[in-house]
């Protein structure tokens, strides 16, 4: 398997190298659909140079980059740019989490199929090795290839830097070092604050692999979540003072998480933040930018709750859902969580309206430079064009991943109660989600 | 949703592409349409009065400009200078070379050098932050002569207003689009197309309107008016609206397309005189060509429109100094703008100068063609037996999947679609970089080099399913094509709809010849009638036949053998469209819609 992989990752090098090289590498970066305020290059240059200068890099409103720890990163000269290398990492680290826990799941799928646990006519459910072997591949095929993250990465966008520090989350997660994992989390949480939503999943994920169950009476429960958010909160605040030292300031607070939660650049993105508050009476900003950003994070707990005993399509849930309502999301922010749409293969026969969602993805994702260009350039549309799109964009994300949420829970429930489901009086039944 | 299986179903597409042809032509039909209404404030509710006395002066000093301008033998540049700053303008120059990639043999020019004058009049009354403009080309022979007498002459006129809130700019440029072009990049400090001129010496303010005037003749009988700029780009519609208004007022003969209004729009002939001047606009709109020199500042988000003299056998005539009223209450409401035009509708056709239709009226129209394509792409992806969309349960049609993305049939699909778009990626570069080459081995010129060379790579297309097929190993299944001619269909989909919002003509000319066979091809048809029907809907042929009608509409009907070559001399003027102003037509047609047209014929031709 190592050898598709190698070739899979020559031929995502080699377009990403000759797209560097092209015209097109001077028009992408200037995309707002694919660089945001907290990850255009542009500010990256801008920020170091400033530090160069002696100049602390959030003088001004340049500057939003998290870490001055991605700095040196960003500083070296080799001939790869760090975002190829970016991308690689990710699509490694995906196909390594993925194939571990393909292997977790079958392992589980063959206990519950020796206990007898599966009803007799599901068998068509059941996930095959064959069908499961070149899932890994695909995922990293999926991020590699997706024209999101080329585009993302030609426009030498730090969002790949944030992909590649959740992806290498998610492998020590699914290997289940505690300590690695809450470490990348708390550096994700660190870049961008909206992983903190990623604590949930991973810590489920980690007490099912102990055998632990989330029961509050158990002390083992409390002894693991207390160790486990221990080395998340230590390993942030690390981070954090490390910032402090580094510039001997406070001002990156300010500027970066509260450039994040309080949005005071409403450049047009695909995101849902800008229209509003661009709309909205200066005296209501305050509440809404409440409302907005509780949004991100409210659902992890229903979620958590309903998906407790599937901690990594919990994980996925959560980067589809902060991908969408973050309040600065670039086409980078999907792509990493559409690399996990493989990893779903088997719930295909349950999805009720890929077709729809696909078209009006990609219908969208060419309206949008078309109307940038109808709006900025030829002056004959506007912006209500624009965020038009954008909303229909995300409304069919977000029917995408409550297909796909739906698809999910309603495997789960066929598995237990049968495929064939029959109303008691012996018609055919339907299942609603509730 | 519906099925090939059921001939309902074909009748409703059938029906559903009627409508849409139906509805577009309904377009035209007077009571549909809306009468045009001035929606700026700052020019509807304000008086003006125009007082322009000195047209026989502005016709002398046109002869002069024309004395000079035979003796030069070309652009009368000192002179032009010292008779701008005699009329107390700022005056500076811009000289520009432009070497065309191969020679245009409609102007006859290939290797182009030349000046552009302007004068600027600075604003009295307020901070030079905005500008108008008001251009005259220096044409070849005797043409445009008046235009810049009239000019010169509204110059004077104005420099002794002290109205003025905006400089006005007063632009000769030679050369028409290659001097407007420089001047533009010029003032706007771009470079989009790699020309060679020296950079401005003077500005006004940001440009907010402009007029391209072309006169020929001492009296007129009427006024036309053109919108059509670059890439199907129109000026707000306000400005059509304040022509019309003055045109009304003053008492001159105004057309659009070369087209008088009628009244008569209940009678047969009163509605096609309104869709033959529709038809124009559409097809000029669709050619995606400045039609006057006014087109290129459109790109820079100045409303500019082109305002041609027209003089017939008509008896009422109309003098210079009507004219030059004319042009001093325009500028003079155009001063009072306090914002840039942007009330009125940017997306419109014009059934008659009074009429329009708006976006929301003729969208309908394309939206009944593309609909055809989704149902179609629609009742595939349920033949090829996914869960069907609609049905509550999944369960009830558990089909296994058997095509996923990665399935084995990708190659397959993913053959053709390489190799039709580096054909179209051929078509696009190798008529201009073979052009020298051709011009070595055959006896033609290189313009004929350059269109007969993109014609026989278009041609040569159409044996690429034959290649293609030797490329792949073992049969096509019928799986194959179904998943082929679902990405065609949906890549078609979006193609039109992203070319209807930029240029709604073109839009709808391709979804006209392109949607019946996206919708209906497929390889049980009958080989030879469907290879020649598709043969003849090709973008190509499209072009063709738009070549005829338009010379039909225009009431100058040719010969086959005329229009030949008038389709070879079209495809060469895209051809430099591109290269010169940057025109996304040929493009457009080359890179997506022939490679997307290529996978039909593919198809097609699936074994």
């Amino acid at each position: 398997m190592a050898a598709p992989l190698t070739l899979l990752l020559i031929v995502a090098v080699t377009i990403r190298a000759v797209l560097f090289r092209s015209s097109l590498a001077e028009l992408i970066p200037e995309r707002v659909e694919v660089v945001s305020p907290l990850n255009a290059w542009k500010r990256v240059v801008e920020g170091l140079a400033l530090l160069d200068l002696g100049v602390s890099p959030y003088a001004g409103d340049v500057f939003h980059e998290v870490s001055p720890l991605s700095i040196p990163l960003n500083e070296s000269n080799t001939s790869i740019h760090p975002s190829i290398m970016a991308d690689a990492l990710t699509a490694v680290a995906l196909y390594l989490a993925v194939k571990d826990y393909n292997k977790t799941v079958f392992r589980k799928q063959k206990y519950a199929l020796e206990a007898e646990r599966y009803p007799l006519d599901c068998l068509e459910l059941i996930r095959t090795p064959k069908e499961m072997y070149y899932i890994p591949l695909k995922v990293a095929m999926f991020y590699l290839l997706n024209p999101f993250t080329i585009l993302s990465c030609v426009a030498k966008s730090t969002c790949g830097l944030n992909n590649a520090v959740i992806a290498l989350f998610i492998l020590c997660t699914v290997k289940g070092s505690s300590l690695m994992s809450a470490i990348f989390l708390a550096l994700a949480t660190y870049q961008s604050i909206y992983p903190l939503t990623l604590f949930a999943p991973a810590l489920l994920y980690l007490l099912q692999r102990l055998y632990i169950p989330v029961n509050w009476q158990r002390s083992s429960f409390w002894l693991f979540t207390t160790q486990y958010t221990f080395m998340y909160l230590g390993s942030l605040c690390v981070m954090v003072c490390l910032s402090f030292f580094l510039l001997s300031s406070w001002d990156f607070l300010s500027s970066v998480y509260g450039f994040i939660l309080s949005v005071p650049d409403l450049t047009p993105n695909i995101g849902l933040f800008w229209y509003f508050f661009a709309e909205m009476f200066e005296h209501f900003r305050l509440f809404f930018i409440c409302v907005f950003q509780i949004n991100v994070f409210f659902y992890t707990i229903p979620l958590s709750i309903k998906l407790k005993e599937h901690p990594i399509f919990l994980i996925f849930m959560q980067i589809a859902i902060i991908s969408i309502f973050k309040s600065y999301p670039t086409v980078g922010d999907i792509a990493l969580y559409m690399a996990f749409l493989p990893a779903w293969n088997h719930l295909y026969r349950f999805l009720r309206n890929i077709f729809l969602v696909s078209v009006v993805l990609l219908a969208c994702s060419a309206l949008f430079p078309v109307l940038w260009h109808l709006w900025i350039y030829a002056g004959s549309a506007n912006s209500n064009f624009y965020y038009a799109i954008t909303l229909l964009f995300n409304v069919a994300q977000i029917l995408l991943v409550s297909d796909y949420f739906y698809a999910y829970l309603r495997r789960e429930h066929h598995l237990t109660h049968g495929l064939y489901l029959k109303r008691k009086d012996g018609s055919e039944a339907t299942l609603v989600l509730k | 949703p519906c099925h090939l299986q059921d001939p309902a179903s074909i009748s409703h597409l059938v029906m559903c592409y009627l409508a849409g042809v139906a509805w577009f032509m309904g377009l035209a039909f007077e009571p549909f349409t809306l009468r045009t209404y001035m929606s700026e404030n700052a020019m509807g509710s304000t008086m003006v009065e125009e007082r322009f006395p000195a047209g026989e002066r502005a016709l002398a000093t046109g002869r002069e400009f024309a004395a000079h301008k035979k003796k030069v033998g070309g652009m009368p540049v000192d002179w032009l200078v010292k008779t701008m700053q005699s009329r107390g303008l700022e005056v500076f120059t811009q000289s520009f070379t432009r070497k065309l990639p191969f020679p245009d043999e409609n102007k006859e020019r290939y290797m182009v050098r030349g000046t552009n004058v302007y004068g600027i009049l600075r604003a009295p009354r307020a901070p030079r932050t905005e500008a108008l403009v008001l251009s005259a080309p220096c044409s070849e022979g005797n043409n445009n002569n008046q235009a810049v007498g009239l000019l010169l002459g509204l110059a004077q006129y104005f420099r002794s207003q002290i109205h003025w809130a905006k400089d006005i700019i007063f632009l000769v440029n030679e050369h028409d689009l290659i001097g407007m072009q420089a001047w533009l990049e010029g003032y706007h400090h771009t470079n989009t197309t790699g020309g060679d001129w020296s950079p401005l010496q003077g500005r006004g303010g940001s440009i907010q309107a402009a007029l391209s005037l072309e006169l020929s003749s001492d009296v007129i009988t009427s006024l036309d008016l053109v919108l059509e700029g670059l890439n199907g780009q129109l000026p707000n519609l306000d400005l059509a609206n304040l022509f019309y208004a003055f045109c009304q007022k003053i008492g001159v003969l105004c057309t659009i397309q070369g087209k008088l209004q009628r009244n008569d729009w209940d009678t047969t002939s009163g509605y096609s005189h309104a869709a033959q001047t529709m038809m124009l606009m559409v097809l000029k709109q669709a050619s995606g060509r400045p039609w006057g020199d006014h087109g290129l500042f459109l790109r820079y988000h100045i409303e500019a429109a082109s305002i041609r003299g027209i003089n017939s056998f008509r008896q009422y005539k109309t003098d210079t100094t009507t004219i030059g009223r004319l042009l001093e209450g325009m500028y003079r409401k155009l001063n009072n703008l306090l914002e840039r035009l942007h009330q009125s509708y940017f997306f419109y056709l014009m059934p008659s100068l009074s009429r329009f239709v708006s976006i929301g009226y003729y969208m309908p129209a394309f939206g009944l063609l593309a609909v055809i394509l989704l149902l179609r792409a629609l009742d595939l992806w349920v033949q090829l037996g996914a869960s069907p969309p609609g049905t509550e349960d999944g369960v009830a049609g558990g089909v296994q999947v058997s095509y996923g993305p990665s399935s084995p049939g990708v190659l397959s699909i993913l053959t053709p679609v390489v190799i039709s778009h580096m054909t179209g990626v051929a078509l696009y570069t190798l008529p201009i970089l073979s052009q020298e080459m051709a011009v070595q081995h055959f006896p033609v010129s290189e313009t004929e080099a350059v269109v007969l060379t993109a014609i026989a790579i278009y041609t040569a297309g159409l044996a690429l399913p034959h290649n293609t097929h030797r490329l792949l190993q073992g049969e096509g299944t019928e799986e194959g094509w179904r998943v082929l001619k679902l990405v065609a269909l949906l890549y078609l989909a979006v193609l039109l709809g992203c070319t209807a919002l930029i240029n709604f003509s073109l839009g709808f000319i391709l979804a006209l010849s392109l949607v019946p066979i996206a919708a209906f091809i497929t390889p049980h048809t009958p080989k030879a009638l469907s290879a020649a029907i598709m043969v003849l809907l090709s973008p190509g042929c499209t072009l063709l036949y738009c070549v005829f009608v338009f010379q039909e509409l225009q009431e100058t009907p040719v010969s086959l053998q005329d229009g030949w070559m008038l389709f070879l001399s079209v495809i060469s003027q895209g051809i430099l469209d591109h290269a010169l102003y940057g025109s996304l037509v040929y493009p457009l047609l080359a890179l997506l819609i022939y490679p997307c047209w290529l996978l039909l014929w593919n198809i097609l031709f699936w074994k």
